[in-house]
């Protein structure tokens, strides 16, 4: 049932909005219905797809898993925050060479995911990178080209592009 | 028989300037920028949120719908059973006689009859979707349960309770679509001199799952006098056709427009019946509504798929030829028949092509769909395809085992090599490189060490096997094909129209609905090859049943096929009347001038007269006293494609390692290769792609997914705790090697591409496990594979191996 409404004070990408909320709305609907930033996508809503893996003070956080007030007090990034008006980032431009999305629907999920994967481990080589997008669901891809995106992203962050691919042998 | 792979006929770009070339996606941009519009974006003044209240048993008399309470609920506005809403039944009928087909209804609402666990009951309309639950959550519902029928065995028993009083022995559809001369000879023969296959094999049902789920946002524009229906579906032009018949008002009252979507995969190609219901929601309360299915409801409720049971017996002389196969096909439809594709559309697509790649001179095949007490299907990325080519490839596998030949040998003995080719189903194989692939992929395993591998690893304990399927796919269905179906409505043909405006930039159209393939990037290619203009200057349109003429919207791989060829030839008439204004204006005769390639018009007998399209655009707006007598002031042009006879056949080979871990029962990919013939490629990494991610879904199905029920019919995979996606760690990285054989029937020469990679994957797979279980003595025809059938395979084959050792 309906419950009382709260003030809370979000910051999202470093602007601070003060909304009126009910405590049961989580981050994920007040980023896409209160606020407009509808970047975010929700795939699932019990936490599983990470469709809408957002940052919470850097990490990767699912916010639908969320409620919207206990983001209060945090820094919370979502994908609008990644580049700078029409100009994709190295990430986003990675992803777009190497077919990393078809729907597009999961892909700011990753997205997110992978910035926040890659703030904490620089040094990350493919398998590792692999094991982190395996936090996240995709339909469309099959992965590889998400693995390459990030993993050559990765590389090209470090000074030392184009080692991603890898080939199976016996 | 043997001889080199085909190595030269690698597709290796370069075709044309934009033909051939992976340039960068053109929607690209607002997807990775979160700019993209889905329709959980779109928000309009005043929208209310509607959900479902859904039914809780799976076979029922529904006897009462208490909403007294649900009104009451703080923030919702109305809530609707069917005799409130008063809707008209969805029905899709195929034109066949009774003892084939029996026609049944799907209400929008269930009326007196509950008849799957997730049916929707009701409707809640409130001012925000939390409130929404609140409603559904107070709702009652009474209901007067019946036995569920839950399984093949228990909806063909004597005593089953009917699903639909109007099939009694709950079968929608039976047909022999064949049973051709020798059959029965040929098995006698092969059981006196050559052998006999006899094998059942199952593959569970399974969810399309686009990660985004259905939806749907309505609202009434009195200005164009239309509801304007904004909603994520593969066929606009379908849904607006059902959406008016259902609510009774003339479809030009009804507009269909399609944002970006997030996936389909089938299950946005057939009309839900939650949108019809959201439409007329709109119109009765004058206002905006939306609906977003949940995941829970999309995995119980929404449109499945691939439940089947095959038993294939198959006759092959002592060389390995097949002389004849002889199938019963049972496909579990679930609770009704889907529009406009029909219960039959599982069925009919396994008995019309179950022969495969595979000479076969001999064929009887019956085929079924029961209606059982689950969420009902529609098409699937392949439709039956990875079930029936599952089924011939085990029999394959089967019949070298018993005649002690190598499986790429028995195939390349069978294999049709002379095309076109009119098999014994009655239908043309345009040509393809069916052996050429099987050779590629075995060239592939043997050159790369993985043949000496698998048979390593056996000396080390190692459990490694190799797998392959080698198949086809029918795509560019056209008009003829499909009527073939017999189904009331037939669809085949695409209709695109080009626009110039007065700067040489063009808007074209087409009927089939872009969610995730890139239509906008190749399709553009296509037009910009052929005016010879910079991708750049061309824009497509998809997804607005006003400004589309007509469309069959996208689905079994039609689009690079059907609507590529229709923009492609209506690119080509723009490109004559951009001509004939130029040589009027250049002051020659029409045949004197040609397209430049570089966005103009030049003179062939003398190239330094030239005019540019934006000078003919300006001539054709702005200065029509210029023009030619004969042309009228607009520089547009339209044109219809349809596939001609028995549509366009890709086809590929799939290879793959795997090795089983004896302490955990997992596969694991150590190798996946896939050889695929398109065509003509018009965009490398998206045909690769297309391939990668339906290997994955193959896989998906080969080895995780699977959606199951209790005895009572309740659903026992509401969650992705259950219902089991593969992740990145999972789906292993696969290579594509391009053959190219033209078709000969598109525009393009192009051929499908869409499902080819998931309809190969789960033969693939389970011929590698069996292949690496072949010291064991188990053989696994179902498919998905679970760790505990390989760990309990494995056990069983070290008791015997203790015991003959004991």
């Amino acid at each position: 049932m309906t419950s009382e409404r709260q003030l809370v004070v979000l910051a999202v990408n470093g602007t601070e909005h003060e909304l009126l909320l009910e405590p049961r709305q989580i981050l994920s609907d007040v980023l896409r219905h209160e606020l407009g930033l509808t970047g975010t996508h929700v795939g699932c809503e019990h936490g599983v797809c990470g469709a809408c893996t957002v940052l919470v003070d850097g990490e990767p956080v699912r916010s639908c898993l969320v409620f919207a007030v206990q983001a209060e007090d945090a820094e919370v990034r979502t994908v609008e925050s990644l580049g700078e008006g029409a100009e994709l980032t190295d990430l986003q431009q990675a992803f777009r060479a190497h077919h990393g999305l078809q729907c597009g629907f999961c892909t700011a999920g990753f997205l997110m995911l992978a910035e926040g994967f890659l703030l904490q481990e620089p040094d990350a080589g493919r398998d590792e990178v692999r094991e982190a997008v395996s936090a996240n669901l995709c339909r469309c891809t099959g992965y590889q080209n998400i693995v390459d995106a990030v993993a050559d992203t990765a590389a090209r962050r470090r000074g030392s592009p184009g080692s991603s691919t890898q080939e199976a042998a016996p | 028989m043997s001889g080199e792979p085909a190595r030269d006929a690698r597709f290796d770009g370069g075709r044309g300037r934009w033909v051939g070339a992976s340039v960068p996606r053109r929607e690209d941009p607002r997807l990775l920028s979160g700019r993209g519009r889905f329709v959980d974006d779109v928000h309009l003044t005043g929208m209310l949120h509607a959900g479902f209240v859904r039914a809780t048993v799976a076979h029922a008399h529904l006897t009462g719908v208490d909403l007294e309470a649900t009104r009451a609920v703080p923030g919702v506005v109305a809530a609707f059973d069917a005799a409130d809403l008063d809707l008209g039944d969805v029905v899709a009928l195929l034109d066949r006689p009774p003892e084939e087909f029996t026609p049944t209804t799907m209400p929008v609402l269930a009326r007196d009859k509950i008849r799957f666990v997730g049916e929707p009951v009701a409707v809640v309309v409130a001012r925000d979707p939390y409130a929404v639950e609140d409603g559904i959550e107070a709702t009652v519902v009474s209901t007067d349960p019946l036995p569920a029928v839950v399984s093949e065995q228990t909806a063909l028993a004597a005593d089953a309770p009917a699903v639909h009083d109007e099939a009694p022995g709950n079968v929608l559809l039976d047909v022999t679509m064949f049973d051709t001369p020798g059959v029965d000879e040929a098995f006698a023969a092969a059981a006196a001199d050559g052998i006999v296959v006899d094998l059942v094999t199952h593959s569970a049902r399974q969810n399309a799952l686009p990660l985004e789920t259905r939806g749907v946002v309505a609202a009434w524009d009195d200005h164009d006098d239309q509801l304007h229906v904004q909603i994520c579906t593969q066929v606009p032009h379908q849904v607006r056709t059902v959406i008016a018949h259902s609510m009774r008002v003339p479809e030009r009252t009804v507009r269909v427009t399609v944002p970006d979507m997030g996936g389909g995969f089938g299950q946005k190609c057939v009309v839900g019946r939650e949108e019809i219901a959201v439409a007329a929601l709109a119109r009765r309360l004058d206002a905006p509504v939306k609906w977003i299915e949940d995941r829970r409801e999309a995995l119980t409720a929404g449109f499945l798929a691939r439940e089947q049971r095959y038993r294939s017996r198959a006759a092959f002389d002592t060389d390995g030829h097949i002389t004849a196969l002889d199938v019963d096909i049972a496909c579990d439809m679930g609770a009704y028949s889907c529009y406009p594709f029909t219960a039959g559309i599982e069925p009919l697509m396994a008995a019309a092509e179950m022969p495969s790649v595979y000479r076969v001179p001999a064929y009887r095949v019956r085929a079924r769909a029961l209606t059982t007490n689950k969420a009902p299907s529609a098409p699937y990325r392949g439709v039956s395809r990875p079930q029936y080519v599952l089924a011939i490839e085990r029999v394959m596998e089967h019949a070298a085992r018993l005649l002690d030949l190598d499986p790429v040998e028995i195939r390349r003995r069978n294999v049709i090599t002379e095309f076109p080719w009119t098999g014994i189903n009655a239908v043309t194989y345009d040509p393809g490189s069916y052996l050429e692939s099987l050779e590629l992929a075995e060239t592939i395993m043997r050159d790369e060490g993985w043949t000496a591998l698998r048979e390593r690893a056996l000396g080390e304990g190692r459990f490694v096997g190799i797998g392959y399927c080698c198949f086809s796919e029918r795509t560019g269905y056209g008009s003829e094909a499909f009527a073939k179906r017999k189904m009331q409505v037939v669809p085949g043909f695409d209709i695109s129209e080009i626009r110039m405006d007065t700067t040489g930039a063009v808007v074209v159209t087409s009927g089939t609905m872009n969610h995730g393939q890139s239509h906008e990037t190749t399709l553009a290619q296509i037009v910009a090859e052929k005016l010879g203009i910079d991708i750049a200057q061309v824009k497509l349109r998809q997804g607005d049943t006003e400004r589309i003429a007509y469309g069959w919207g996208t689905f079994a791989s039609r689009s690079a096929t059907i609507g590529g060829s229709a923009v492609s030839l209506a690119a080509g008439r723009l490109g004559e009347l951009l001509c004939r204004i130029a040589a009027h204006l250049l002051e020659t005769r029409p045949e004197n001038v040609a397209l430049d390639g570089e966005g103009g018009v030049v003179q062939l007998d003398d190239p330094t007269q030239r005019i540019s399209f934006a000078d003919i655009a300006d001539v054709a707006y702005l200065r029509a006293h210029l023009l030619p007598k004969e042309v009228e002031p607009t520089l547009s042009a339209t044109a219809s494609f349809d596939v001609p006879g028995d549509g366009t056949f890709s086809n590929a080979t799939h290879a793959a390692v795997v090795e089983l871990d004896p302490g955990t029962g997992r596969v694991e990919f150590l190798r996946y290769a896939c050889v695929e013939d398109c065509g003509v490629v018009i965009h490398p990494q998206v045909v690769e792609g297309q391939a990668r991610g339906g290997i994955a879904q193959g896989i998906a199905g080969a080895l995780y997914e699977q959606v199951t029920y209790a005895d009572n019919g309740e659903p026992s995979a509401a969650s992705f705790i259950d219902y089991l996606v593969p992740t990145a760690t999972e789906v292993p990285d696969i290579s594509v090697d391009h053959l190219e054989t033209p078709c000969a029937t598109t525009e393009n020469g192009a051929k499908g591409a869409g499902e080819g990679g998931t309809i190969g994957a789960p033969a693939t797979v389970l011929n590698a496990v069996n292949d690496a279980l072949r010291h064991t003595g188990v053989e696994l025809d179902d498919t998905p594979v679970h760790p505990q059938t390989v760990l309990a395979a494995l056990d069983d084959a070290a008791t015997s191996r203790e015991e003959a050792t004991a």
